[in-house]
């Protein structure tokens, strides 16, 4: 574990991270509805255009995955995580649509000792994702346990 | 009670079903969108607070909605009584208060419910109406493995 580069006492209040980009396939909407949420507007170009949502647009329970994927491939699987007890808020502000570009960022907005175990802590971050266009897509508070630096689970 | 109030359920705690979560399931989930050590690697996550193999709480999530609309579909449409078009399930704004309480191991059967708690017109898109649900999913103990507040948007114009 002391062989991470994020640890509890890494992260700090208002410290900002990049979280890279993502770019989103129709192939991977599609392979995400059919699995979990095989409605039109998820499954079919057509049925897209034809909702509210423009086009074919990934599932909000697919644009929560590929948010971890993000937060995993830039900082998470290089840190001392022991999970998340939950998500304070998910926004789905606009629709992700195939072809679109993500990119985005996270601000550390709170840390604090875990009180009953130690050697733990949680971090509370804000997380934003833009498309191509500068749009804000997504939006999600949640906290994440992490050990201190040499502390076992 | 109002005809949109028996078509969404209102107050009616409704299971949806219920999902065994594989070791391999939750790892190839888990490889493409969380592939933490707890989530990916049996062995790894005998080192890990979790102590065990365990789904992503997105996999989870995900699942929930898998027989949210499987459910849909078994039981087929509700009974709408009411004047106009049957009402229509669209996207969804977002949730909050998303818990995981307990992590769902390996082999563990969840399963799932929905309770719709109100709904109300919206100022923005007319012909729309926001409702909103509570959502659970339990393990084969009894004990609450998942809980969230969401909302979706329903046409009712």
């Amino acid at each position: 574990m002391t062989a991470k580069k994020w640890a509890f006492e890494d992260f700090t209040e208002g410290m900002i991270l990049d979280l890279g980009e993502k770019h989103v396939t129709a192939e991977e909407i599609v392979a995400f509805a059919a699995e979990f949420d095989p409605q039109p507007m998820h499954l079919d170009e057509e049925a897209g255009k034809a909702s509210i949502l423009g086009g074919l647009s990934a599932s909000g329970w697919h644009s929560c995955a590929m948010l971890m994927r993000m937060m995993c491939d830039s900082f998470l699987l290089d840190s001392t995580s022991q999970g998340s007890p939950g998500i304070d808020y998910m926004r789905w502000k606009k629709p992700i649509l195939a072809g679109d570009t993500l990119k985005g960022a996270c601000t550390v907005v709170a840390t604090r000792a875990s009180a009953s175990r130690p050697g733990l802590g949680l971090v509370t971050v804000r997380y934003r994702l833009l498309n191509q266009r500068d749009e804000t897509v997504l939006e999600m508070q949640n906290s994440g346990m992490f050990l201190r630096r040499g502390a076992a689970a | 009670m109002s005809a949109l109030d028996a078509f969404f359920r209102i107050g009616e705690t409704v299971t949806l079903g219920a999902h065994t979560f594989g070791a391999e399931e939750i790892k190839a989930f888990a490889r493409k969108y969380d592939s933490q050590l707890f989530h990916v690697d049996e062995e790894a996550a005998k080192g890990t607070l979790f102590g065990a193999l365990c789904a992503s709480g997105w996999h989870t999530a995900a699942t929930w909605m898998k027989y949210n609309l499987k459910h849909r579909e078994d039981a087929g449409d509700p009974p709408w009584q009411g004047p106009g078009p049957r009402p229509e399930f669209g996207p969804s704004p977002g949730f909050e208060k998303m818990r995981w309480f307990k992590p769902v191991y390996a082999g563990e059967t969840v399963t799932f419910t929905r309770r719709a708690i109100n709904h109300r017109a919206l100022a923005t898109r007319p012909g729309w109406r926001l409702l909103v649900l509570i959502s659970q999913a339990f393990d084969s103990k009894g004990d609450k493995v998942l809980e969230f507040e969401s909302s979706v948007l329903v046409k009712t114009g």
